[in-house]
């Protein structure tokens, strides 16, 4: 509740913060402090000091599960600023709305990590996603950012509006909004204006999560938004967009798994498959990261597939391990004056703490153990195996992780094998100190996870 | 506290030397952390031989019921052992090469023992798997960095396809651990599980291909001689002398003793292809011209004989194998150490443009005759008790196929024989050449490594004794364990 209330409060502050505050470093320590406001007031939420007491009439649950993923996208916000808040001003004049527009979108994301009613869920989302569409078009003078945008806003309303048309169904046949009871409901009669309603709001959330076949406007959207965006869309968003996927499944529909677990499971198989396939042949780095990132969310989904308390653990710690992997790639992505695998060649001999750290973030996508993102892919096989169930799915999970280490290597390769010419870039010192941390963490966590895990069992 | 101390020494160290700016100074520092390790490692088998010293565990992630357990045991300490010896061999006989970045080649050189040495140490699967990784990593930087002109996608196609045998082998892990009683992935939980019938043979297959490409055995070898071939000569000898052995050493520890029938039940299979491999990559060692080739394809043929004792299965195999993991790691480093040598002195590794080496090379070339006469495993050499108890294995094994099996390992020796006399001939007796007349004598950190070779050669050949005591125990167990199997077989 804290941050629900504090994440909106600093956008409307951002707002006024960009008419009142001339120089841009004040606007972006304004948002930095901000947002380390918010963190902090989150942690205090979960170590039971709430500030701010309002009757949610049941809409709305702050359970340690939706606390810790709040505390997980607010950190990892925090370090997406404090890497790449600079970077902002090359998209364009409206600095501080930008900062506006990510505490907006934080704002959704509590909502959605924390909803018990669909009215929240559908409103969470829009939240996100309405600003997600500014975001995409900041770049106004090019025509990719644009284009990216107008498609985005298109085929988002379309599943906007196909979520809307399955609340309505579901809320038709069960007569509430409120998941849990939906969930009684649909234990006993699972009507098909009820499956209907149900599928819908799978497809729909899928589109979001950008799960195959719903995933055709996530690489354009991701290649035409600028960098710096494209990197808090990918990665926070997505996460929360997922957790958001996992509680209403596990809510509403968890007694009805029979109906959907199958479509489920199709959707996990094709999203691995397209997204760790198509991977291979991108020449474009950035590119490359867009269809890693639905090569990701296909584990994401076993998480969805399996639905149990392993998956949910993961799920956590799968959203945690990947965006902080991810974040840091794509801040040294964002100096890169070339997007291609060749621009990367030399890249070690130039800058080696820098390349040395990209390659714990590439190690840590691919799964290697020792890194974040080793648990938490085990996590998801350890949850779709439970009692030694589901072995074919999970050897086609493991196989397509193969695949993956063939494109997150190809950039380890070209920053150390090949010889490059290097063009200079400049880092501050800030920056590198932040990226080392960063890849500290993601060491933290594949090494000792119940650090973060804990926090569930407060 | 012995193992703790064999896994951070290198670690530690292994962290630090990337942080050297100095040559000489790294080089030394690796010497020294490696002959430290060799120090804990003995004290290990002698004067701390007690339980106390011998056990580590502690809480890791509890969440997942995995804990930090690490125990040296017989066959635990062998292999330490023998990683602790070859680092010092390895660092002491490449003194002279030059690399780019020496810091870092140490540093990861380093590293990779301190994974090698937690895979041989390890008793909780999870923690086994994560240094199995571990010990790949640095592997893979080395043999792209440093290697030879191919190294790169040679390198990939290595790691990639010991990466996906490693996937493999963690859903083997996750579905045994899904069938523990106590949700833990400690040996004791994994050795007391009791999987059906066919569950066993899925976690077979899913644990053995990670183990059979590592080892190399047919027909998954194909990664092994081109990676030989383009990494770096101190990193081959590390490869082949001692991260192959974890393929075995997986095979003993985590797939015998957890799925006894289906490992029984397809002995025969893999026996079969095991030998297979034994003579067609003695086929083509006769073919080479490459030395380093030549070396690679002889160490998949001996890895394809102890694989083949290995699923005989029974005590005499098991002991035989024991001592084979140890004298082909030292073998082989000291066939690359000539190697090595003939390359830097010559500038040629072929075959056919070298000659007369043994009127220029005395020293060198007493050297190598007495390291290939103990690869094709003469009497008195190491090899030779090892073997022989190897072929009383296979030939007493339980199989209806014994006669078979042992007339294709009988074939797998002569073979090795052919080929390595040959390279003897070629490369040291005959008319010098322009190439060779040139040719100056081994130092003194090359006499003192090959030296410990050579006594070590003798002496195991003499006395294997002293490791068959402290394995015996170890191998018993196992052999226990599939017995048990083979009387259900017998009603």
């Amino acid at each position: 509740m804290n941050a629900l209330l504090l994440s909106a409060l600093l956008g409307v502050i951002m707002m006024f913060g960009g008419i009142l505050l001339q120089s841009k470093a004040a606007v972006r320590n304004l948002a930095i402090g901000g947002l380390c406001l918010l963190l902090v007031v989150n942690i205090l939420e979960m170590c039971g000091t709430v500030f701010f007491r309002f009757d949610t009439r049941g809409m709305m649950v702050f359970d340690n599960f939706a606390l810790l993923f709040n505390t997980i996208a607010f950190a990892a916000t925090l370090v997406y600023l404090l890497l790449s808040a600079r970077d902002m001003e090359k998209v364009g004049i409206n600095y501080a709305e930008y900062f506006a527009l990510i505490f907006f979108i934080l704002c959704g994301i509590t909502l959605t990590s924390s909803f018990k009613s669909l009215l929240i869920l559908f409103l969470g989302i829009e939240i996100i996603s309405i600003p997600l569409y500014i975001l995409t078009g900041s770049d106004k003078r090019n025509l990719k950012s644009n284009e990216a945008s107008l498609k985005y806003f298109l085929l988002g309303s379309f599943s906007t509006g196909l979520m809307l048309m399955g609340i309505a169904l579901v809320y038709g046949t069960s007569g509430t909004f409120d998941t849990t009871r939906i969930g009684a409901f649909t234990a006993t009669a699972p009507s098909a204006l009820m499956i209907a309603g149900m599928m819908m709001l799978l497809f729909s959330m899928a589109f979001k999560a950008s799960v195959a076949p719903f995933h055709f406007w996530t690489p354009d959207v991701y290649d035409g938004a600028p960098t710096v965006f494209t990197s808090f869309m990918a990665t926070i968003v997505k996460a929360a967009v997922f957790i958001a996927f996992i509680r209403l499944f596990d809510d509403a529909f968890g007694l009805q798994n029979k109906q959907w677990r199958l479509f489920v499971g199709i959707l996990t198989v094709a999203t691995l498959f397209i997204g760790n396939i198509t991977a291979v042949f991108q020449q474009s780095v950035k590119r490359m990261l867009a269809y890693s990132s639905i090569a990701q969310a296909g584990f994401m989904m076993l998480a969805l597939y399996a639905m149990n308390t392993d998956a949910k653990e993961g799920l956590l710690l799968y959203s945690a391990a990947y965006s902080f992997a991810t974040i840091g790639i794509f801040a040294v992505l964002i100096k890169m004056k070339d997007y291609t695998f060749e621009g990367f060649n030399g890249f070690a001999k130039q800058q080696p703490l820098l390349a040395a750290t990209t390659t714990i973030f590439l190690l840590s996508l691919a799964g290697i153990p020792l890194t974040a993102g080793f648990l938490s892919k085990f996590y998801m096989l350890k949850a779709t195996m439970a009692n030694g169930k589901n072995i074919w799915l999970v050897i086609f999970a493991v196989l397509m992780a193969a695949v993956s280490v063939y494109y997150y290597f190809r950039v380890i390769q070209a920053m150390y094998f090949k010889e490059g010419d290097g063009h200079r870039i400049e880092i501050s010192p800030a920056f590198k100190w932040t990226l080392v941390a960063l890849a500290a963490l993601v060491i933290l966590l594949g090494v000792y996870p119940d650090l973060l895990l804990r926090f569930l069992y407060y | 506290m012995i193992p703790v101390l064999l896994i951070l020494v290198p670690l530690l160290a292994g962290l630090a030397s990337f942080f050297f700016k100095n040559d000489k100074a790294v080089r030394s520092w690796a010497l020294i952390a490696s002959v430290v390790t060799l120090v804990v490692s003995v004290l290990g088998l002698t004067v701390m031989k007690t339980t106390g010293n011998l056990e580590y565990s502690c809480e890791w992630i509890q969440s997942l019921g995995s804990r930090f357990s690490v125990k040296l045991d017989g066959m635990g300490q062998l292999l330490c052992l023998l990683n602790a010896v070859a680092y010092p061999l390895v660092i002491l006989a490449t003194w002279n090469s030059s690399y780019k970045k020496p810091n870092n080649f140490f540093a990861l050189m380093l590293l990779a023992q301190a994974g090698m040495m937690g895979v041989f140490l390890s008793t909780d699967a999870l923690l086994f798997y994560f240094f199995w990784e571990l010990a790949l990593i640095p592997m893979y930087f080395l043999c792209s960095q440093w290697g030879g002109e191919r190294r790169i996608p040679v390198t990939f196609k290595f790691f990639i396809y010991t990466f996906i045998g490693s996937l493999l082998m963690l859903i083997g892990i996750i579905y045994v651990y899904a069938h523990t009683k106590d949700h833990s992935f400690s040996m004791e939980s994994f050795y007391n599980v009791s999987l059906a019938r066919k569950d066993q043979y899925l976690v077979f297959w899913l644990m053995f291909i990670a183990f059979a490409i590592k080892m190399p055995i047919w027909p998954l070898h194909t990664w092994q001689p081109d990676t030989y071939e383009q990494a770096p000569t101190a990193t081959t000898m590390i490869l082949s002398g001692v991260m192959v052995k974890m393929g075995l050493f997986g095979v003993l520890r985590w797939l015998f003793p957890v799925v006894p029938f289906a490992s029984f039940q397809w002995g025969d299979f893999v026996t079969s292809a095991a030998l297979i491999g034994v003579i067609y990559a003695s086929l083509i060692a006769i073919k080479q011209d490459d030395l380093k080739r030549l070396v690679a394809y002889s160490s998949i043929a001996h890895i394809g004989l102890m694989c083949a004792a290995a699923f005989s299965q029974n005590l005499s195999g098991l002991q035989g194998l024991m001592i084979q993991l140890f004298n082909h790691g030292i073998n082989i480093i000291g066939l690359w150490i000539v190697v090595e040598l003939i390359e830097r002195k010559t500038g040629t590794r072929k075959i056919s443009e070298l000659g007369g080496l043994a009127q220029k090379a005395p020293a060198l070339a007493i050297m190598l005759v007495i390291v290939a006469l103990a690869n094709i495993a003469l009497p008195l050499t190491n090899a030779f008790p090892g073997e022989f108890l190897m072929f009383n294995g296979i030939f007493s094994s339980h199989t209806k196929y014994s006669m078979w099996f042992i007339v294709m390992a009988g074939m797998g020796i002569i073979l090795g024989a052919v080929y390595t006399l040959n390279m003897i001939r070629k490369v040291f007796y005959g008319d010098t050449n322009e190439l060779t007349t040139n040719t100056q004598d081994i130092r003194w950190n090359e006499k003192l490594a090959l030296g410990m070779i050579v006594v070590a050669i003798f002496w195991l050949g003499i006395y294997p004794q002293c490791i068959l005591n402290e394995t015996a125990s170890f191998s018993a167990e196992i052999a226990e364990k599939i017995e048990v199997v083979k009387q259900y077989f017998d009603k």
